[in-house]
């Protein structure tokens, strides 16, 4: 006790000491009733084991879902996530057809190739970038082919969601408006094929295509995969190869991801360059809110301008959304995992209401001993203090319990495939970090002391006389 | 007779009971209803796909570059696979029952509509469809050779006949027979003449499609898929799948090495992945219950022991004055029957309104009544067997115990 008081001990007079005085009463008495609680606690081993079980068992099933949803919904890029943004333009219209009233259409989430260029042209944002996803074949150095997942974009993708490179850069402005053939590779892919130089400055060979490295980036995957949410949940892995967008368009790659299409198109790559299908994802970096306003404004423009011109017959329908507004629309949170976790906060319903139980029963059957404290003359809120100590004791190793099992819980849940997706994103998914750790023991404490509240609420309660009469 | 005085005990003991009574509640809702999820999934993954499933494999295939020339591609490719040991027949698919991915089109019975009278897988086919896919044909006649056509993507290609399941016939043709009918491509004007009926054959996404209208939906069209992403489906003869599956790789290398096969999967395996979720679910939910049920069973020995520690004076003195041992036990599990009761009422309540929300996240059914008869049923027993244990403690206390402790 004299260890817990020392440190404020050197105080001065006056105020400021009265203050200190208070100060160190309420630590002295803090750990004064933290003894209480650790010595009451170690009297029925049994009634604390199980409450410590009961609460873990809540924590531990709450902590398993939650570190996946948590991780669906983290922001993956927080000193940026209110600069970057994806400019959506209805090149649609409304829909048509008997069904046109009820249904309430979506704007696409991509654009068409037509609205991209005229946006890139535009240039209108600090940094702005077009992209598709491709998929390429590269040779191993033993002679095995491999498939691999690729990116077309603008250079300024690397410095708008902050890739980081392990040699090399990004390929410059001139490539994108060259369409050159230069490739940057993710260090995993690099390694694989080149494992005994540097990559950077050979040339690779893409489906039967040379290319030349300019650059390797290093460990960068962000989970979930917010520049590509694609049809789901997010879990998808960084891609191995980026390559200039107007490249791939000259190579006429294949789109491998979602396209949609209001109509039918003339065939063959111009045709689909040309039709209103949207499969073309876009980013703008806008600083300020004041750039968010006129790029707004000027995506607005763009629409009325394009009906002008007879493309478009419907009034314009633009949006702008940044990261965050982007993953809360894009991210579908799997029913699977919106059903277990209602039936596991069921579950820390059903625990803390178990242990609620428990800690009336502790505290009525001491009704003798803190009435003798009562009439010793301590107040209601000391004894309210001291049984809440008692409970937020038992919290915290609830919620190491509760830690030690989401652990297991979301090991099951890697091992049963629970949440689907890319592996190395899954398993960021599935992981307990140091955030989620704080939280959960947080969650604990927070969870046991709230159950106790009424049960404390009875103890502080106790009628001293009355009690001393029964003794 | 006993109620009584039961009920004025209970008054001093509002909370505890209340407690308890919640804990039973959430406890019966959530069991009863993951029973329900777990029982319609166990239902819907025994659902039969429509192919014969024994004896077939999948292997998928892209070759190194983009080649212009797929069709001497795939036509010598299926020339190695139908000479390998063991193998009857092999077809280049876009898709096929519970295999993840394929095309999807609205279908109508009338032309130029713009709504789908109905959503439909589309398999594209040639002559060995029926053979490869193994699906049972109930009326009419499969395609001849000569009426299939190459599909490149984005080819305007119009299909002389097709072949539907007998579900998506009755969904289309509610009121008669669908051979010999026409149907159209949604948007399209182009009669597509239905020359057969197959049993069933379910959608690629029935993994992940919970609803029995329309996971039936699929049309079988005759042509040569010459698109990317395309699978090999392999049929073998009873026992050679094995064998077969051993040599496909070197069969397939043997035409050209400048491929890459990402893999090569028993149908078996396909038919565990496509309802892995749904399977994870159920173990999850059934390892929750099983938690959750030892948890309530804990809470309510834990509770009345200390109810039991509390009342020992009044207990002594219910046997001074002559109660049986049989007489205390039968006081503490009949209090429990009316905590547990009580909770139980609440708890069908709590679980019907939940199953409603449940039912519509999931797709599934309403939760019958035998789920709630049952749940109810399980935490009665559970929460009766629990409260044993302290009650015969409670059996135990002496008489003497009315004065001895005072």
């Amino acid at each position: 006790m004299a260890g817990i008081a020392g440190g404020v001990d050197s105080a001065g007079d006056g105020d400021a000491g009265a203050i200190v005085r208070i100060l160190k009463g309420d630590r002295l008495m803090l750990g004064y009733y933290f003894g209480l609680a650790l010595r009451s606690l170690r009297r029925n081993v049994a009634l604390t084991a199980l409450m410590v079980t009961v609460v873990g068992f809540g924590i531990g099933a709450s902590a398993t879902v939650l570190t996946t949803l948590r991780a669906m919904a983290v922001d993956p890029i927080p000193d940026k996530s209110s600069q970057l943004f994806v400019p959506q333009i209805d090149a649609w219209g409304p829909p048509t057809g008997p069904a046109a009233t009820t249904a309430v259409r979506k704007l696409s989430d991509q654009l068409t190739y037509r609205d991209a260029m005229a946006l890139m042209r535009a240039h209108r944002a600090e940094q702005q970038t077009a992209m598709y996803s491709v998929s390429l074949d590269a040779v191993a150095p033993d002679g095995v082919p491999l498939s691999v997942n690729g990116r077309a974009a603008y250079t300024d993708f690397f410095s708008m969601f902050e890739v980081p490179f392990r040699n090399g850069g990004p390929w410059s402005q001139a490539d994108d408006a060259a369409s050159t053939n230069v490739v940057v590779l993710s260090s995993k892919l690099a390694d694989r094929l080149f494992p005994h130089a540097a990559a950077v400055g050979k040339t690779i060979s893409l489906s039967d295509r040379d290319y030349r490295i300019v650059g390797v980036i290093g460990d960068w995957n962000p989970v979930p995969r917010y520049y590509d949410l694609g049809q789901g949940n997010g879990l998808a892995d960084a891609e191995s190869v980026f390559l200039p967008f107007s490249t791939a368009i000259d190579r006429q790659m294949a789109m491998y991801g979602l396209i949609s299409c209001a109509s039918r198109f003339a065939p063959g790559w111009a045709g689909q360059l040309a039709s209103d299908c949207t499969w073309i994802q876009f980013w703008v970096q806008l600083p300020t809110a004041a750039a968010a306003r006129d790029y707004r404004a000027f995506l607005y423009n763009y629409a009325a301008q394009q009906r002008q011109l007879g493309r478009f017959h419907w009034p314009p329908n633009v949006a702008l959304r940044d990261v965050r507004q982007w993953m809360a629309l894009e991210i579908s949170v799997p029913d699977t995992l919106r059903v277990s976790s209602v039936v596991a906060f069921g579950f820390l319903i059903v625990c803390l209401t178990n242990a609620a139980g428990l800690m009336l029963a502790r505290f009525s059957g001491r009704a003798g001993e803190l009435g003798v404290r009562r009439a010793m003359g301590a107040s209601r809120g000391d004894i309210g203090l001291q049984c809440l100590m008692e409970t937020a004791v038992v919290g915290l190793p609830g919620g190491v319990l509760g830690l030690g099992l989401a652990a297991a819980g979301l090991a099951s849940q890697r091992a049963l495939h629970m949440v689907t997706g890319a592996t190395a994103a899954v398993a960021r998914a599935t992981s307990l970090d140091g955030g989620m750790v704080v939280i959960t023991l947080v969650l604990a404490v927070c969870a046991t002391v709230c159950s106790a509240l009424y049960p404390v609420w009875r103890a502080s309660h106790v009628q001293p006389a009355w009690q001393l009469k029964t003794q | 007779m006993e109620i009584l005085p039961i009920l004025s005990a209970l008054r001093r003991n509002k909370v505890g009971a209340m407690l308890i009574a919640l804990q039973v509640a959430v406890t019966l809702a959530i069991v009863c209803n993951c029973l329900s999820i777990i029982e319609q999934y166990r239902e819907q993954m025994a659902r039969p796909s429509g192919m014969n499933e024994a004896n077939l494999f999948t292997v998928v295939n892209s070759w190194v570059g983009q080649p212009g020339d797929l069709k001497p591609r795939i036509a010598a490719d299926l020339g190695a696979l139908r000479s390998l040991p063991g193998v009857l027949d092999a077809e280049a698919v876009d898709g096929f029952p519970l295999g993840g991915s394929g095309w999807a089109t609205g279908i109508n019975p009338q032309p130029n509509q713009r709504q789908p009278a109905a959503m439909t897988a589309e398999y594209f086919v040639d002559e060995h469809g029926l053979a490869v896919y193994g699906v049972k044909l109930i009326a009419g006649r499969w395609f001849n050779a000569d009426e299939v056509q190459d599909l490149h993507i984005g080819d305007d290609v119009h299909a002389p006949s097709i072949v539907l399941t007998q579900r998506l016939a009755q969904a289309l043709f509610p009121s008669g027979n669908a051979l010999g009918e026409t149907a159209y491509i949604n948007g399209d004007a182009h009669p597509l003449r239905i020359v057969g009926i197959v049993e069933r054959a379910q959608s690629f996404r029935a993994g992940y499609n919970h609803d029995q209208a329309t996971v039936e939906n699929s049309i079988f069209v005759p042509n040569h898929y010459l698109g990317g992403f395309m699978t090999y489906l392999v049929r073998t003869r009873p026992g050679a799948l094995a064998l077969a599956m051993a040599k496909v790789r070197d069969g397939l290398y043997a035409v050209t090495r400048r491929r890459i096969i990402s893999s090569v999967v028993p149908f078996a395996e396909t038919r565990q992945r496509a309802y892995q979720t749904d399977r994870s679910l159920s173990i999850l939910l059934a390892a929750l219950c099983a938690l959750l049920l030892t948890v309530t069973a804990c809470g309510i020995v834990g509770l009345v022991l200390y109810w039991v520690a509390q009342r020992r004076r009044q207990i002594g003195m219910r046997r001074a004055l002559g109660a049986r041992r049989m007489d205390i036990v039968r006081y503490f599990q009949l209090e429990n029957l009316l905590i547990a009761g009580t909770g139980a009422a609440l708890g069908i309540a709590i679980g019907l309104g939940g199953n409603t929300w449940l039912a519509q996240t999931l797709i599934l059914n309403r939760m019958s009544a035998g789920y709630v008869v049952v749940g109810a049923v399980v935490v009665l027993v559970l929460s009766q067997a629990a409260v044993l244990w302290p009650a015969l403690r409670a059996a135990a206390i002496p008489p003497a115990a009315a004065i001895r402790d005072l």
